[in-house]
């Protein structure tokens, strides 16, 4: 559905997008991560055909970009990262506009209003001036914008920043939903949290280029190495543990160990099997949560060096 | 999966399609343009700020003009000098629907910079509809409520001079005003819109709106100055070149109307070295010497004005042809008695025209030539700067109309029995014309080519930068042949074209 190759942009000699090959499937959620500036906007802009490639090329269910711009735009549906709403309209005039510029039967349109100004509890402020509007009604009605003419890809950037937990959970169903009705999606988002609960595959990028790209577990992986498990023993030892060969030991305390199987998971059973045959009381065998931000820290890190430490308070 | 919208062009060529299926695309094409005049009135008439003005305009102009017309009858009543006053009242009509369209000056210059700036602009840059319909749309909605303002305005002091006055307009008066006023309007709205799409802030817009109400304010004087005249029939002829100037106009709009530049650019800050060394670069070329800079800059610029040099060169013969014309009708219409005695008799004529002529070669001193050549290049400034303003067209008039004055003075001389059209070209002309008509020539192509140049499209370029470097391949051609060709053309004129028409006309 979404597909590009060796997509890239530059302004004035400047680089923001370089060489991005990727995919999306219908049903398929991509998390678009990385640093500010790394060219998320910008991937989106060309996406929507509202930037021109400066090389390669990008699909929307099959148009080129540059070849099909308008049917390109009327097959997405852009959360921009900048809400851009009128301020002197109401909720319903502002959606009733953009569906007749994207050229929707009036039933339709009216049914469809209601539909997401209802599932974002929006509905009973219709009649509101959007200037009057908080910053989380006014990402909902941004959000409302995109998803109105029923976009088989869907573009969207920060969907839930200034969202308080209970509209962001929706904004999540929502988008979890759009899935399941095989949209392909992209999420450009800092929030690693979100990233990881709805994406099946994380693209992150960094000055424009795409550094790594897989699901979450594959990223884990890749950044931080295979994963590791934690033996809590039910009472003290100080000597060193018995493991079979290749095991490594990352950290030990009196009554607990952290270990690292060289095959991950599947090396579980010779562990157990080996500490409790040399009579150490195990009581629990638990992976260590290794998160998305961990992952991605760990890979900047590795990109960028070290990062500094925040000074001590005195 | 859902196929998107055919977006079909309504003028696809080689499509046959008839008038219902054409009626109906066309239709389609420009339902979204109405979609987007309609939110923007919708937004225009919520705004006090250009609501109020606009209904004072309306509702308060009438009146006070009405206040300047009583005033002035009065005044002139005294001196019997009524007509003044009549003359006066169209004038003030036109200024009446004048000041309601000023206020689209001010919404067209915020068309797109404000909503660049309040961010407004992505999401309609993401909707599939083409540049075309969304600027057209703008377009329409800046002029809509300051039009109805200024029909209002006319309507309700021609009320008030009916009413207070017992004065009536004449219909075709009246339908010049109105028509002006709608010309001027479209016109300035089209100039605002493009520096809109091309400005980085409303506030950038604004100063380059000096651009659009220098013209319009001299563009007024004029259309008083008419007026006064009770030359009406000269407004149509402005409405018709206000006319064509907004076309030209829209097609540059629409040509560089460029979504990708609307959202990124973001530097309000004018790099005057940037801006040089295009210049420089688009005058001097790849050239390291004056010769490289003629074989490689100046030669091949020539050479591709070639088509618009014989244009050029058509109409100023045409201007040529129709001044002879219409002088030599006037002469054999009239009364020779009627005319003053330095002028009918062909003796004190051309006495009259060697002592000037032998004043010319034997009492120019060295400073002739220099003062000839001022004398052009202020003529070329004029042509150049209303060139400029015009893509050129109105430049290219100044420089027809020596042409047409020429041609005027051969059809006299024969009238006369001085000379005969040949022998007032080969002695009168020809002596300085064989560098001055060369110079013009390439001038006049140099302006019209600029204006092409202005408005072809280019995506890859911004206006300013297409505007620049049209600007130095222009000083190309001025420096590298007009300039020379003046200069030499004011030394011939200065020292031979007098002896050449003196010996011509004392054979």
């Amino acid at each position: 559905m979404i597909r590009t190759e060796g997509l890239s942009k530059s302004f004035e000699g400047f680089w923001a997008v370089r060489d991005l090959t990727l995919e999306v499937h219908p049903g398929e959620i991509l998390a678009l991560l990385g640093p500010n500036g790394a060219g998320k906007t910008t991937t989106v802009r060309m996406l929507s055909a509202v930037l021109r490639p400066s090389r390669g090329r990008a699909w929307i269910g099959g148009y080129e970009v540059t070849q099909s711009p308008d049917e390109v735009r009327s097959l997405v549906g852009v959360l921009t990262e900048q809400h851009g709403l009128y301020t002197r309209m109401t909720a319903l005039e502002y959606l009733t506009f953009f569906a007749r510029l994207y050229d929707l039967p009036p039933e339709a349109s009216a049914r469809r209003i209601r539909h997401w100004l209802t599932f974002f509890g929006l509905w009973e402020f219709r009649h509101q001036r959007i200037g009057n509007y908080s910053k989380g009604m006014r990402q909902k009605l941004a959000l409302s914008r995109a998803l109105l003419h029923h976009p088989q890809a869907l573009l969207l950037d920060e969907p839930t920043s200034a969202m308080d937990p209970e509209s962001a959970r929706r904004v999540r169903q929502a988008i979890a939903s759009l899935r399941s009705e095989e949209r392909a999606i992209i999420l450009c988002t800092h929030n690693l949290v979100e990233a990881e609960t709805l994406a099946d595959r994380i693209a992150i990028l960094d000055q424009g280029r795409l550094v790594a790209l897989g699901t979450p577990e594959e990223l884990k992986d890749q950044a931080l190495g295979p994963p590791r498990f934690r033996v809590v023993l039910a009472e003290p030892r100080t000597d060193p543990p018995p493991l079979p060969p290749g095991f490594q030991v990352e950290e030990q305390q009196p009554t607990s160990l952290v270990v690292r199987p060289p095959r991950g998971e599947a090396d579980n059973p010779r562990l157990l099997r080996a500490l409790l045959h040399a009579g150490w009381p195990v009581t629990r065998l638990e992976e260590v949560p290794r998160t998305l931000e961990d992952a991605y820290l760990a890979l900047m890190e590795r990109l960028h060096g070290k990062t500094e430490s925040l000074p001590q308070a005195a | 999966m859902e196929k998107p919208k055919a977006y079909l062009k309504p003028h696809s060529p080689g499509a046959t399609l008839s008038p219902a299926r054409w009626l109906s695309r066309t239709r389609a094409w420009w339902r979204p343009v109405l979609v987007i005049l309609h939110r923007e009135l919708l937004d225009q008439s919520r705004d006090w700020r250009i609501v109020t003005p606009i209904v004072g305009f309306t509702l308060f102009f009438p009146f006070l003009m009405n206040f300047v017309a009583r005033r002035m009858v009065g005044f002139v009543e005294r001196f019997g000098a009524e007509i003044v006053a009549e003359r006066f009242f169209p004038f003030l009509l036109l200024v009446v629907g004048f000041f309601p369209l000023s206020i689209s000056l001010v919404i067209a210059l915020e068309s797109f910079a404000g909503e660049r700036e309040r961010n407004t602009i992505e999401p309609l840059l993401i909707a599939p509809i083409q540049d075309a319909q969304l600027y057209l749309g703008k377009l329409l909605s800046v002029l809509v409520l300051p039009l109805l303002a200024s029909f209002l305005g006319i309507l309700s002091y021609i009320g008030v001079l009916m009413w207070r006055l017992d004065w009536k307009p004449e219909p075709m008066t009246l339908a010049a005003v109105v028509v002006l006023t709608v010309t001027q309007g479209v016109l300035m709205v089209s100039a605002a819109v493009l520096m809109s799409t091309q400005a980085t802030s409303v506030r950038a817009a604004n100063l380059l709106a000096t651009l659009i109400i220098v013209p319009i304010a001299l563009l007024l004087q004029a259309e008083s100055m008419f007026l006064f005249w009770r030359q009406y029939h000269v407004l149509w002829y402005i409405v018709l070149a206000l006319l064509l100037t907004t076309a030209l106009i829209v097609r540059v709009g629409l040509a560089y109307f460029n979504r990708e530049a609307l959202l990124n650019r973001e530097m309000d800050v004018i790099n005057l070295g940037t801006l040089w060394r295009l210049y420089r670069r688009a005058v001097v070329g790849e050239a390291r010497n004056l010769r490289e800079w003629y074989a490689r800059a100046v030669w091949p610029e020539v050479r591709r004005l070639a088509l618009p040099s014989l244009s050029v060169l058509a109409l100023l013969l045409a201007a040529m042809g129709i001044g002879y014309a219409t002088v030599a009708r006037e002469l054999a219409s009239i009364d020779p008695h009627l005319l003053p005695q330095s002028i009918r008799d062909p003796d004190t004529y051309l006495q009259n025209l060697q002592r000037w002529l032998h004043a010319s070669v034997l009492g120019g001193a060295g400073r002739l030539p220099l003062a000839l050549f001022l004398h052009n290049m202020r003529a070329l400034f004029l042509a150049w700067l209303l060139g400029v303003m015009s893509f050129g067209v109105v430049g290219l008039l100044v420089i027809m109309l020596p042409f047409g004055i020429l041609g005027g003075a051969m059809a006299y001389m024969q009238f006369l029995n001085l000379t005969t059209p040949t022998e007032f070209f080969l002695g009168f002309v020809l002596p300085h014309g064989v560098a001055e008509v060369p110079a013009l020539v390439l001038f006049g192509a140099s302006l019209l080519r600029l204006g092409a140049r202005w408005i072809t499209p280019s995506r890859q370029r911004s206006l300013g930068e297409v505007w620049i470097t049209s600007l130095g391949i222009w000083t190309r051609i001025f420096l590298g042949a007009v300039l020379p060709l003046m200069l030499l053309a004011a030394f011939l004129e200065a020292y031979l074209a007098p002896r050449v028409a003196l010996w011509f006309l004392t054979r």
